[in-house]
C-alpha cells in the first residue's frame, strides 16, 4: 500500500492565519472529490468517483495518508505513478480550491517544478545605469564647455586689457608724466644753477 | 586703474569659498566606509564599550596631533605634499614622494569598492532585490546549487558581482558589467574634480552632509526594528578584561591612523588653499572630534541593524525546529510556540529522545548569532544587505544605503585624488596655458586604464591585498618621518613661531610634547607591532571555491611566491621614497660641492611660503 500511497499535510494557519477555516469531514470530502477530479481530466476516463479515494490516519497535524483505487479492476490502488501525474497536472486547481499554496499543501513524495522568476526584457540595472551615465556625461560636457567659455573670456578680457594700457602708456619719469613736467624744469636744476657767480671760475 | 590687492601673496592659487567649506572638505575626508563598516566592527570584538578608551587614547597622543601637524604644514607652506616636503628639506622631499604615491595607490582601488557600491544601488531598482531569490538550476527542479548550499545574498556577491574566481593565480575574465561600472565612478571622479578644488569644493556639500541624513533615517529605523536592543547592549556592554590583550591598542592606534586619513598628504594640500591667517589648531580638533563622533553614531544603525538580523536568524532556527518537530509528532499547528518551545523540547526529549535525536535540530542561540561579527565588505555586501531584505519597503533601504556609502566614498576618493592633483600641478607636468580640466582628465582616464585589472575575476583579492599592504605600513612610516622631521629636522621652534603666526597665539605644551616625544614614539611602536604581527604567520587569504568540501565555508589559502612579492613590492614602493630622495640630493650635493666652478645653489631654502 505505501507504494501508491501518498501522505499530505496541510498546513492552513500558516497560510490563512486569521481567516483559517477547520478541517473537518467536509473539507475531507472536498478533497475526495478534487483527487477524484484530477484523475478524471488526467486519465479522461469519468470512472473515478469520490468513494474510490480513501483517507485514513488523519492527525491533527493536519496530515493523512490517501489511495485512490480503482473500482473497475477489482478494488486495486491506482498506481503511485498515474496519481503522482494527475495530481502535478493540476496541482493549480487544487491549490485554489483551498486556498493554499504548493508549500502549505505539501505532498510529500510529489516535487512541485519551480516557477522562475519574472525577469524583465531588459534588466532593470541597465536602464538604471543609463540614466545615471547620461547626467554624468551632460554634467562633464557642461563644466568643459563653461571652463573653456571662461577661458576665452579670460583672454579676451586680458588682450583688451593690454591694448588698453598701450593707449594710455605714457612715459613716466620717476612716476611723473612727462608732459607734465617742464623738460627743462626738470632737467637743469634751479638752485644750483642760478648762482653762477658764486662757482669759482677754473 | 585701481591699486593692487593688499596681501603682499597674492599668488593666483586658488581658494575655498568660505571656511565652511574646507573644513567640509577635511570631514568628508576623514569619514569614510571605515567608519561605518570597521570601526563597529572594532568595538565589537574589542570588549564593546571598554574598546573607546583605548580609541579615545590614541585620539589624544597621535591622531589630533599629527591632524594639526599636517594641517599647520600645508596652510603655512601654501604647497601639496612634494612641494611642502621639498621646502621643509630636500632630503625630507622622499615623505612627499611617499605620500604622492600611496594616494595613487589607494586611489586605484578605493574607487573599485565604490564601484561595487554602485552596481549594488542600480540593482537595488528591481522588485523583488536580486539578491533574496536564488535562480533556477537549469531543468527548473530546484535552485541553482552554489546559491542553494550558500546563501542567495553570498551567491549574488560572489558569483553575479565578483564572478570570484577560486584562486588568486587564476585570472579570470574581464567582467563587463564592472568595467561600465567602474567607468561611471571615474567619470563621477572626474566631474567633481574636474578644476580641483573649484568643484569639490560644491560636490563636497552634496557628499558630507548626506550621509548624515541616511544615518539619521536608520537611526531611527533601526530603533524599531525588533531585536535592535539586544544588538546594541551586545555593543556596548563594556567588558574590560579586553584591555589586557595589546591587540586591542594597537587595533585602536590603527584605526585612529587610517580613519583620520593621514600621511595621504590630501589633507596638506585642503589646507594649502587656506588663508595663511588661520586657526588651523581649532580646525585639527574640530575634524579628529567630529570623526570620532561619527564612527560612535554610525555604529548604533549599524549595530541596530546586526541585532535585528541576529534575532531574525534566530527566531527562523526556532521555527524550522518547530516544524520539524511539529511535522514528526503530528502535532496541531501552533502548539509549539518559540515561547514554550523549552519547554515542550525538554518535555520530548525525556519522553522520545531517539526521535529527538533522529531529528538532528539545530541548536539555536541567539549569542552565536550576535557573535557572528564582519567587518570591511562582508558587512555591507553580505550582512546588512541580508537585513534590509527583512526590512518593509526593502527597495528603499537598499537605495538609500548605497547612496550613503556611495556618498562616504566619494568625498574620501576626493581627498585622495586632491593629493595626486596638487603635487602635480605644481611640478608643472603640464604646461600653465593648458587648463586644468585635461590634467584631471588625464589622471581620471589613466586610473581608469589601470584599475581594470580590479575588474577581473581575481579582483577583490587583489584589492586585499593593496588594501592590507599599501594602505597600511606605507603610512605608518611616513607618518613617523613627517613628525620626526618637523620636530628635529626643520625644529620645533620654528614650526611653533610659524604656528602662532598663524593662528594668533601661543602654542600649548601639550603639542610641544606629543610632536617631540609622544606621537613618534607612539608610531614607532605602532610600527614595530603592526609588522611582528603580520611577519608572525605567511601571508595568507580566504577564497570562495564552491569546489571545496567545507563549502560554504571560505578556503583558507596561502599567496604563492609572486604574490608575496607584490605585496612587498607594494608596501615598500612608497616607503623607499624617503631614502631614495635623501641619498639622491646628498649625492647631489656631494657632487656640486666636489665641482668648485658651479655655484652651489641654496639647498636649505630658508624662504617661507614664497619660495
Amino acid at each position: 500500500d505505501a507504494q501508491n500511497a501518498f501522505k499530505v499535510r496541510i498546513s492552513i494557519k500558516t497560510a490563512l492565519g486569521d481567516n483559517a477555516y477547520a478541517w473537518d469531514a467536509n473539507e475531507e470530502y472536498l478533497f475526495k472529490a478534487m483527487v477524484a477530479f484530477a484523475m478524471r481530466r488526467y486519465s479522461s476516463k469519468s470512472t473515478t468517483q469520490i468513494s474510490n479515494v480513501l483517507l485514513c490516519n488523519v492527525t491533527d497535524r493536519v496530515s493523512f495518508w490517501f489511495v485512490v483505487t480503482d473500482s473497475s479492476k477489482n478494488v486495486t490502488t491506482v498506481p503511485g505513478s498515474e496519481v503522482e501525474a494527475a495530481i502535478r497536472m493540476n496541482r493549480n486547481r487544487i491549490n485554489s480550491a483551498f486556498l493554499l499554496s504548493d508549500k502549505t499543501l505539501q505532498f510529500l513524495k510529489i516535487t512541485s517544478t519551480l516557477s522562475p522568476p519574472v525577469e524583465p526584457s531588459t534588466p532593470v540595472w541597465l536602464i538604471v545605469f543609463g540614466v545615471v551615465l547620461c547626467l554624468i556625461v551632460a554634467g562633464i560636457i557642461f563644466l568643459i564647455v563653461s571652463g573653456i567659455q571662461k577661458h576665452k573670456k579670460k583672454n579676451k578680457e586680458s588682450t583688451e586689457r593690454e591694448n588698453l594700457e598701450e593707449k594710455v602708456e605714457v612715459t613716466l619719469e620717476n612716476g611723473i608724466p612727462c608732459e607734465a613736467l617742464d623738460l627743462k624744469a626738470g632737467h637743469i636744476n634751479g638752485i644750483f644753477a642760478a648762482d653762477d657767480e658764486r662757482f669759482t671760475s677754473l | 586703474l585701481s591699486a593692487t590687492a593688499e596681501i603682499p601673496k597674492e599668488d593666483g592659487r586658488p581658494k575655498w569659498d568660505n571656511k565652511f567649506q574646507y573644513i567640509l572638505s577635511c570631514i568628508g575626508f576623514a569619514v569614510g566606509l571605515g567608519n561605518v563598516w570597521r570601526f563597529p566592527y572594532l568595538c565589537q570584538i574589542h570588549g564593546g564599550g571598554a574598546f573607546l578608551i583605548p580609541y579615545f587614547i590614541a585620539l589624544l597622543f597621535e591622531g589630533i596631533p599629527l591632524l594639526h601637524l599636517e594641517l599647520a604644514l600645508g596652510q603655512f607652506l601654501r604647497k601639496g605634499s612634494i612641494g611642502a616636503w621639498n621646502t621643509i628639506s630636500p632630503y625630507l622631499g622622499g615623505v612627499g614622494m611617499g605620500s604622492w604615491v600611496v594616494s595613487i595607490l589607494v586611489s586605484l582601488y578605493y574607487n573599485t569598492v565604490l564601484t561595487w557600491v554602485m552596481w549594488y544601488f542600480i540593482n537595488s531598482f528591481q522588485e523583488p532585490l536580486p539578491w533574496s531569490v536564488c535562480p533556477l538550476n537549469e531543468n527548473r527542479t530546484g535552485f541553482n546549487e552554489e546559491c542553494y548550499e550558500s546563501t542567495s545574498v553570498n551567491y549574488f556577491w560572489y558569483r553575479k558581482t565578483l564572478n570570484i574566481t577560486p584562486d588568486i593565480a587564476e585570472s579570470g575574465t574581464l567582467q563587463w558589467w564592472l568595467i561600465l561600472c567602474l567607468a561611471t565612478c571615474w567619470a563621477i571622479v572626474y566631474l567633481c574634480t574636474i578644476r580641483g578644488i573649484e568643484t569639490t569644493g560644491k560636490a563636497i556639500y552634496v557628499t558630507a552632509i548626506f550621509p548624515y541624513l541616511v544615518l539619521t533615517i536608520f537611526l531611527i529605523q533601526g530603533l524599531t526594528l525588533p531585536g535592535a536592543t539586544d544588538g546594541l547592549i551586545y555593543l556596548f556592554t563594556p567588558n574590560l578584561n579586553t584591555l589586557k590583550n595589546p591587540r586591542v591598542w594597537l587595533d585602536a592606534a590603527t584605526q585612529i591612523f587610517f580613519s583620520l586619513s593621514l600621511a595621504f598628504g590630501g589633507l596638506i594640500a585642503f589646507a594649502s588653499y587656506n588663508p595663511t591667517k588661520n586657526d588651523c589648531e581649532k580646525d585639527a580638533v574640530t575634524v579628529a572630534i567630529v570623526n570620532s563622533m561619527t564612527s560612535l553614531y554610525a555604529s548604533i544603525p549599524v549595530f541596530s541593524v546586526l541585532g535585528f538580523k541576529a534575532t531574525t536568524a534566530y527566531w527562523d532556527c526556532l521555527d524550522r525546529n518547530i516544524i520539524s518537530i511539529i511535522n514528526e509528532f503530528d502535532l496541531p499547528e501552533e502548539s509549539i510556540m518559540r515561547k514554550n518551545y523549552t519547554s515542550w523540547i525538554s518535555f520530548l526529549n525525556s519522553s522520545y529522545p531517539e526521535k529527538i535525536a533522529g531529528l538532528k535540530l539545530k541548536s539555536c542561540n541567539l549569542q552565536e548569532f550576535l557573535d557572528q561579527s564582519v567587518s570591511g565588505t562582508g558587512l555591507a555586501f553580505i550582512v546588512f544587505t541580508q537585513a534590509i531584505i527583512l526590512m518593509p519597503g526593502s527597495q528603499a533601504w537598499a537605495i538609500l544605503f548605497f547612496i550613503m556609502l556611495f556618498s562616504l566614498g566619494l568625498s574620501s576618493m576626493f581627498g585622495n585624488i586632491e593629493g595626486v592633483f596638487t603635487p602635480l600641478l605644481e611640478l608643472r607636468i603640464i604646461s600653465k596655458s593648458a587648463p586644468k580640466e585635461l590634467l584631471s582628465g588625464i589622471i581620471c582616464l589613466i586610473s581608469f586604464l589601470i584599475a581594470l585589472c580590479f575588474t577581473l575575476g581575481s579582483g577583490s583579492y587583489w584589492i586585499d591585498i593593496f588594501d592590507r599592504y599599501a594602505g597600511s605600513v606605507p603610512l605608518l612610516v611616513i607618518a613617523f618621518f613627517e613628525v620626526i622631521g618637523v620636530a628635529y629636522i626643520y625644529k620645533i621652534k620654528r614650526f611653533s613661531k610659524d604656528v602662532e603666526w598663524m593662528t594668533g597665539r601661543k602654542l600649548n605644551l601639550y603639542w610641544h610634547i606629543t610632536w617631540r616625544f609622544i606621537s613618534p614614539l607612539l608610531l614607532l611602536i605602532v610600527f614595530m607591532a603592526f609588522v611582528t604581527l603580520q611577519m608572525q604567520k605567511p601571508p595568507s587569504y580566504t577564497a570562495w571555491n564552491p569546489k571545496y568540501e567545507g563549502f560554504p565555508m571560505k578556503e583558507e589559502k596561502v599567496y604563492p611566491p609572486w604574490v608575496q612579492a607584490i605585496c612587498v613590492l607594494l608596501a615598500a614602493l612608497p616607503c623607499v621614497c624617503v631614502p631614495l630622495v635623501a641619498l639622491f640630493h646628498r649625492v647631489k650635493q656631494k657632487r656640486r660641492s666636489k665641482d668648485p666652478s658651479l655655484v652651489p645653489p641654496e639647498v636649505f631654502s630658508c624662504q617661507g611660503p614664497n619660495s
